[in-house]
């Protein structure tokens, strides 16, 4: 399939947008039935649209692909530069997934105002589509402002009782991340073209351009890639969000619509994570092989770990366990990103994909009760697997997957990042296994609660079991979990070229894979030393 | 120093030379039409800023403005150019936004009108000031009819009490600024900016001069309302007439900058590291009590108020890192950004106040998504880009203000300035979820023409600055000092 001649990347980009405006301009707002019957058709349309990439795509090759560039702004050197390698490949596909589904998940949970929740859906869509499409720094940071616009209007008008407070603190403190990061886009400028403060630049031309700024970072003294990076950490790391910058999540996810919860969750989390893959490690290596800066990001991945899974354990409302839940997985992410090595860049870009998948899924599931019973707290559960197998099944499947239970999508990559982290330091690797301990503890445990014992709570005595649409939901996802749990092969033949140059960057060995990290680091140094001489 | 008048000298006065008559013109009618024929009024008002503005844009095609004329006292370089398109442009917006406004109070619009231009005059000898007394005489011409027009609606006790304020506190500052420009003539002994540098380069470092310079600093800074200069601007703005206090925040304070670049870049650049820091102390200051200050309002007049005095903090790092082209570029292109926003934002004050004089507070907006959704989204528009936010005008003028405190080694303040902007969410967004999020009066929106034209010039302004930049940043690339 050649796709090379046609702007893939923004049709798939700009669908969203387009059926947004359509929206708009040709839909009355009564008409509620016909306005999701086309919001579903444009996901739909834009999701069919984005698979052909996944084979088109190159997967030897080097550098980003489908690359689309034409000059924006010239006099501070902006282009509208859009290229994919496989890490946004992935990330994309899971977008247009996840954007279809969220679609489709709201047609009962939300209705009033239905039409601007639509638009809003579908501008969310083209924003975060376009973030992970930017190769040109300036525009990605237009992007990822921008998308937090539609998020806070869908947490403000449909979210739950205490929308406007979880709202604004996730616009605020997000905006306050990124401006910080854009203070670092510009000091990265400067540094290409003059000079900045005191450190002596290149006299490049003006550019934004990620692989220009990369190369040219790259390169910079050690002590100005440390503050750099701590520029764009801030930016990164409160949208991922890493321990002490999470206390936006569990307010915004438990007051955001299912939809807005699903979203943020497999989506706009990963900005942080994918911000740090695509700029903090290849752009700053210097600063990143600094043992004190990976001390304190892994550090900071272990507490985020273990103390988001112990607040886990004890939160009486679903939304916000599995919110808690997401602070601990993704400290999983970080810590594989940081371990520096192929099989923890590996592992924590395919557990981006995969706390997406179950995560998502979660929040899925919540809002099938949360429909049906307006209430989110464990305690008014109970019993339901009898009233509900259906429900039941689903629930289980996706909480195993979220624990790491093997043959499911979490067991792949969580077992990648340990590896990786294990290769790096025995403790990191410990610490963090006793977070999948407490995963599994609190999992189990809330699935105990709502769905063992007898139907004490009369409210739950007539529960309807799944319906078709909310099955169809919830299919793909556990699909993609299993899939991904028995074959992961083709996830990882994707993501391989990136991440091999991500860690060639920050100077580890890149072409080990990941089945000899495991072997080599236990391995004595005499013993490797003496086998070539034992071997005549 | 000889005034000797050209040929020449009156085609490139053309432009205030033709504001002056109609100002006069429109006062002569006010006597005979008394309160009726306002709307004619109105339009004539139009119709002479449309007018000038094609004179200017005549006066940019001659080549006879490379020479300054009146004895170098005014000069038409393409920065005094810039300038006057702007003062223009603050004036019509607010001519158009007024006539409604002017036409339902008891009180004869040609006055208003008139005064409205006298003092667009003093903004237009203003942007092309190259001398310190005409660029005194030009302050007070625009500070003159501004005090009148916050006066303007008489028995509202609210407005006379902000014209009183404004003016004590005006007159004063103007001492103050007088009282400088004297003392820098008492050390250099000429008035000519131009000269004034001249001769200053080779000058010591003297006390005098340094008092002087600060006191001019402290008048200018009176006038962009920058702390402590501010406390008057909250006060104002509140009590006086809505469509003034629009063309208060932007009009002067965008002539206010006109002078104060010209001043300091032109003639006290040598001396940068003297008032520099003072200007980046008072920037940062201004920066946080404008936004903390705006915080805690309700009212939403004040609100912008403060939001206004903060954003005077953003532009004074533009004033801070001239010796880069990056400060004038972001001086220009924030003023012309935050000329369409903030205007933008006071139209929809006007639009939706509901409770008497000078009780506009943020539950006017309550509802105001049911009530009309394109006034709504319009209005969340000038919001995002009053916090900077992407894709807007008001992102790519805060781009080139921190880039060029960053450029100027203020890197420290750079910092501070982003963490303010993300506050100043907060209270924008207040707005914005009273807009979307509440409940409101179920009235039907009226508007007029007039205003929606205001609002869409707003609007387009604000979005294509911010999509398509390119051709806006040509045109500032070519308004340097002097040519």
């Amino acid at each position: 399939m050649n796709l090379s001649n046609i702007p893939i990347l923004s049709i798939v980009t700009y669908i969203p947008l387009a059926g947004a405006l359509a929206l708009v301009f040709l839909f009355p707002k009564e008409k509620t039935g016909a306005i999701k019957a086309f919001a579903t058709l444009v996901a739909a349309i834009d999701l069919a649209v984005s698979l052909p990439l996944w084979w088109a795509f190159d997967r030897a090759g080097d550098g980003y692909q489908f690359v689309e560039k034409a000059s924006w702004i010239p006099s501070l050197g902006v282009n509208y530069h859009f290229g994919i390698d496989g890490i946004s490949l992935v990330l994309i596909l899971l977008t247009t997934i996840v954007g279809l589904i969220a679609v489709y998940c709201s047609y009962s949970a939300i209705s009033e105002r239905q039409k601007e929740y639509y638009i809003l859906l579908l501008l969310l869509q083209t924003f975060m589509i376009g973030t992970f499409c930017c190769l040109d720094l300036f525009l990605f940071y237009v992007f990822w402002e921008v998308m937090l616009v539609p998020m806070y209007f869908l947490i403000g008008v449909w979210g739950g009782q205490r929308r406007l407070y979880a709202a604004i603190k996730f616009f605020l403190y997000t905006l306050a991340g990124s401006v910080l990061m854009l203070l670092g886009i510009i000091a990265l400028y400067f540094y290409n073209t003059s000079g900045f403060l005191t450190y002596k630049g290149l006299g490049n031309a003006p550019s934004f351009s990620i692989e220009h700024l990369t190369a040219v970072a790259a390169g910079m003294p050690a002590e100005l890639q440390i503050w750099l990076f701590f520029a764009f950490f801030f930016g990164f790391a409160i949208k991922v969000p890493m321990f002490p910058f999470h206390t936006w999540l569990p307010d915004a996810h438990t007051e955001a619509p299912t939809a807005g919860s699903v979203i943020l969750a497999a989506i706009l989390l990963k900005m942080g994570t994918y911000g740090f893959v695509r700029f903090s490690l290849p752009m700053f290596p210097e600063a990143v092989r600094n043992p004190r800066v990976v001390g304190t990001m892994v550090a900071l991945a272990l507490i985020g770990i273990v103390y988001g899974a112990m607040v886990t354990l004890v939160q009486k409302d679903m939304k916000r366990l599995i919110a808690y839940s997401s602070v601990s997985h993704l400290g999983f992410v970080m810590l594989g990103i940081f371990a520096l090595n192929m099989a923890g860049v590996q592992g924590g870009v395919l557990q981006m994909i995969n706390h997406g998948i179950s995560t998502g899924a979660l929040f899925l599931l919540v809002g099938v009760v949360y429909e049906r019973r307006h209430t989110r707290m464990i305690a008014e559960y109970g019993g339901l697997a009898k009233q509900m197998p259906l429900y039941a099944t689903y629930f289980l499947i996706v909480a195993l997957s979220s624990m790491g239970l093997p043959l499911l999508n979490g067991f792949i990559g969580e077992f990648t990042i340990l590896q990786g982290a294990f290769a790096r330091n025995f403790w990191w690797a410990f610490c963090a296994a006793t977070g999948i301990v407490l995963g599994a503890a609190y999992l189990l445990w809330l699935y105990q609660r709502i769905f063992f014992g007898e139907i004490t709570n009369p409210a739950n005595a007539k529960l309807p079991d799944l319906t078709v649409r909310e099955q169809l939901t919830l299919a793909p996802l556990v699909l993609l979990a299993l899939w991904i749990g028995l074959y992961p092969k083709p996830i990882f033949d994707v993501i391989r070229r990136p991440s091999e140059k991500i860690v060639q960057a920050v100077g580890g060995t890149a072409l080990e894979p990941p089945a000899l990290a495991m072997k080599a680091a236990p391995a004595s140094p005499d013993a490797l030393a003496a086998s070539p001489a034992s071997r005549p | 120093m000889t005034f000797a008048f050209h040929a020449s000298d009156w085609i490139l006065l053309a432009p205030e030379l033709c504001l002056t008559a109609m100002g006069l013109l429109l006062l002569g009618l006010s006597v005979v039409l008394g309160k009726t024929k306002e709307e004619f009024l109105a339009f004539l008002a139009t119709v002479s800023v449309g007018v000038t503005a094609a004179l200017v844009a005549f006066v940019a095609t001659r080549p006879e403005r490379a020479t300054p004329i009146l004895g170098g006292a005014f000069v038409v370089d393409n920065f005094a150019l810039f300038f006057k398109a702007l003062v223009l442009l603050s004036l019509g917006l607010t001519v158009l936004a007024s006539a409604r406004y002017v036409g339902a109070a008891p009180y004869p619009g040609g006055e208003y009108y008139a005064l409205l231009l006298f003092s667009g005059v003093g903004m237009l000898f203003m942007a092309s000031g190259n001398n310190l007394i005409s660029i005194y005489v030009a302050l007070e011409l625009m500070a003159l009819s501004s005090y009148v027009l916050a006066g303007y609606f008489k028995a509202e006790p609210k407005s006379t009490e902000a014209a009183l304020k404004y003016f004590i506190l005006g007159a004063f500052s103007s001492g103050v600024l007088l009282y400088g420009l004297s003392l820098v003539y008492g050390a250099g002994g000429v008035m000519g900016l131009p000269e004034l540098a001249k001769l200053l380069a080779s000058a010591p470092r003297s006390n005098l001069l340094m008092l002087g310079i600060l006191l001019i600093l402290a008048g200018l800074l009176f006038k962009i309302a920058a702390v402590p200069f501010h406390v008057w601007t909250p006060d104002v703005y509140e009590g006086s007439p809505t469509p003034v206090t629009a063309f208060f925040s932007v009009g002067p304070k965008v002539a206010a900058y006109a002078i104060l670049a010209r001043i300091f870049y032109v003639a006290f650049a040598k001396f940068h590291a003297d008032w520099g820091f003072v200007v980046a102390l008072v920037s940062a200051a201004t920066m946080v009590l404008g936004n903390v200050a705006a915080l805690l309002q309700s009212n939403v007049k004040r609100m912008l108020a403060y939001s206004s005095i903060a954003n005077a903090g953003y532009a004074l790092l533009g004033v801070l890192g001239f010796r880069t082209e990056w400060g004038l570029w972001g001086i220009l292109v924030y003023l012309l950004a935050y000329t369409f926003m903030n205007f933008g934002a006071f139209t929809l004050i006007i639009l939706l106040e509901s409770k008497g004089y000078a009780g506009e507070s943020v539950s006017d907006f309550n509802g105001l998504a049911k009530r009309s959704m394109p006034a709504a989204v319009v209005m969340l528009l000038f919001l995002l880009s009053l916090a900077g936010i992407p894709p807007t005008a008001g992102f790519i003028g805060k781009y080139y203000l921190f880039t060029a405190a960053m450029k100027a080694g203020y890197a420290w303040l750079a910092i501070l300035a982003v963490v303010m902007s993300a506050v100043s969410l907060f209270y924008y967004f207040r707005i914005a979820a009273a807009m979307f999020f509440t409940e409101g009066s179920p009235a039907k929106l009226k508007s007029s023409y007039a205003l929606s034209a205001v609002i869409a010039v707003c609007a387009a302004g604000t979005l294509v600055i911010g999509v398509v930049p390119q051709p806006f940043l040509e045109v500032l690339k070519s308004c340097v000092l002097g040519r």
